[in-house]
């Protein structure tokens, strides 16, 4: 398994995830490879002109196409972006001629054919559940886990051709099982983290964020875990100004998925960046 | 308040409903039979009037051109595609936003976010740059090194002409 990893620009504030992805992967003999020549997945220029977005995200994907190879993402709205425009290249022979017009300033081309996963779901379904559980070491039992899926990860849907259902989703809960930890249900368990309007109107967005760790902390969860980057800012990095803002008290340690498969698969905190999460899991790895 | 309680017809646009059809990702608008199933499920609008799916659906088929793209709220969309998934008519609403906004960025009304984030797009190729500290973090870490910038998206946004927004620094 051989994969140019996408890292997109929100991982440049989350280094412990990028971490666990790596320590875990070669572990499982995914081997990723860096590509200097990745740019922003062009998610961010969506709202201002979606040709551009398409021509940038294109531009990523001739990147990966020349080196041969086909892209993990590590982030959701990435690959939301990259796939739908991976998708959308593969059948619209107009876009892709515009695109490609664009792209010629850079002397790129995209001709079509890079596929864009997840790394979870890459775990989910090419390493598989098998796999994994061969790998555990050290069973996280007792360890109550709310799983957030995030809103890109699934959708819109139609992209991801049936990975998973959007409403009521399971494959990330059944990865947390395979690390021995009790997967938690909750209330609202799709709702969205807020991130994308966090910069347009930060009192609401950490509204939001605030209403999904009441249900997580009502639900008994010890912990979050999630895959993504910005999602990870809303829970984690925002998680103490929540809590003024709101008069609300949480402690809610939030782990990428990445980082509790690695603490499963017995790696040392330290090295898959869990010293390095803004809410401390001091409490949680002394349990183990 | 007399303007919020009554539209004055002679001032509305009844062709901007095409203009946002003819719109990438505005496509579907017309199908809208206001049942109100994307303001039911919306993460934003559960916590603020401001920004109401259905009702902005409305201003566009009546052609209330200025009043929305000069809105704030046209910005508060979270992209969740939660009516997207859920629309009985597949309006696409969450793409809908993004056709609007895309006019409303023509016509000089971009939100000063998004300016900060082409410009920044623009200059290095992502949000974060990566500078020689961030770097020696890296190698610390156990991560290959990254390149600092990329100067192919800015080239991208120059050829796209986005770069006029940054050269005259939008409207908004």
């Amino acid at each position: 398994m051989k994969y140019a990893i996408f890292l997109g620009c929100t991982i440049a504030r989350a280094r412990h995830y990028e971490m666990a992805v790596s320590k875990v992967a070669e572990r499982l003999g995914i081997e990723l490879v860096y590509l200097d020549d990745f740019a922003c997945c062009g998610f961010p220029v969506r709202s201002v002109d979606w040709l551009s977005a398409m021509s940038l995200s294109a531009r990523n994907l001739s990147v990966a196409e020349s080196a041969g190879l086909d892209i993990a993402t590590v982030c959701s709205a990435c690959t939301a972006t990259l796939t739908e425009c991976s998708k959308e290249l593969e059948h619209n022979q107009e876009l892709r001629d515009q695109v490609n017009e664009k792209l010629a300033v850079v002397n790129a081309e995209y001709n079509g054919g890079v596929t864009v996963k997840h790394f979870a779901r890459i775990l989910y379904e090419d390493v598989g559940p098998d796999r994994l559980r061969s790998e555990i070491k050290r069973k996280l039992t007792d360890l109550k886990v709310a799983s957030h899926y995030g809103c890109h990860y699934l959708k819109p849907s139609e992209i991801y051709e049936g990975f998973d259902d959007h409403e009521f989703p399971r494959t990330l809960d059944e990865l947390v099982a395979i690390t021995g930890a009790t997967p938690v249900d909750y209330q609202n368990k799709m709702r969205c983290c807020g991130g994308s309007v966090l910069a347009i109107d930060e009192e609401l967005c950490l509204n939001i964020a605030n209403g999904k760790l009441d249900d997580i902390k009502t639900a008994g969860a010890d912990c979050i875990t999630l895959v993504c980057p910005f999602c990870s800012i809303m829970y984690d990095d925002n998680q103490r100004k929540i809590e003024s803002t709101f008069n609300s008290s949480y402690n809610l340690p939030v782990l990428f998925y990445p980082q509790l498969l690695g603490l499963a698969m017995g790696f040392d905190p330290r090295e898959i960046g869990l010293n390095m999460n803004r809410v401390k899991p001091t409490e949680l790895i002394a349990q183990m | 308040m007399e303007d919020k309680a009554h539209i004055v017809v002679s001032k509305l646009d009844p062709k901007f409903k095409d203009e946002v059809a003819n719109t990438p990702g505005g496509e579907h608008i017309k199908r809208c039979f206001f049942c109100g199933t994307c303001s039911a499920g919306c993460p934003v609008h559960e916590l603020s009037d401001k920004y109401n799916p259905r009702k902005i659906i409305r201003m566009i088929l009546l052609g209330m051109r200025d009043k929305v793209l000069s809105s704030d709220f046209v910005w508060l969309c979270s992209t969740c595609y939660t009516c997207r998934e859920r629309c009985p008519q597949d309006v696409k609403l969450s793409d809908v936003m993004t056709a609007v906004r895309n006019i409303a960025v023509k016509e000089g009304h971009i939100h000063p976010a998004y300016l900060q984030q082409l410009n920044l797009i623009s200059t290095q190729g992502k949000i974060y740059e990566i500078d020689e500290f961030d770097n020696r973090r890296r190698e610390r870490a156990g991560l290959p090194p990254l390149p600092a910038k990329n100067e192919d998206a800015g080239s991208i946004i120059e050829a796209t002409g986005l770069s006029r927004l940054l050269a005259n620094r939008g409207g908004s």
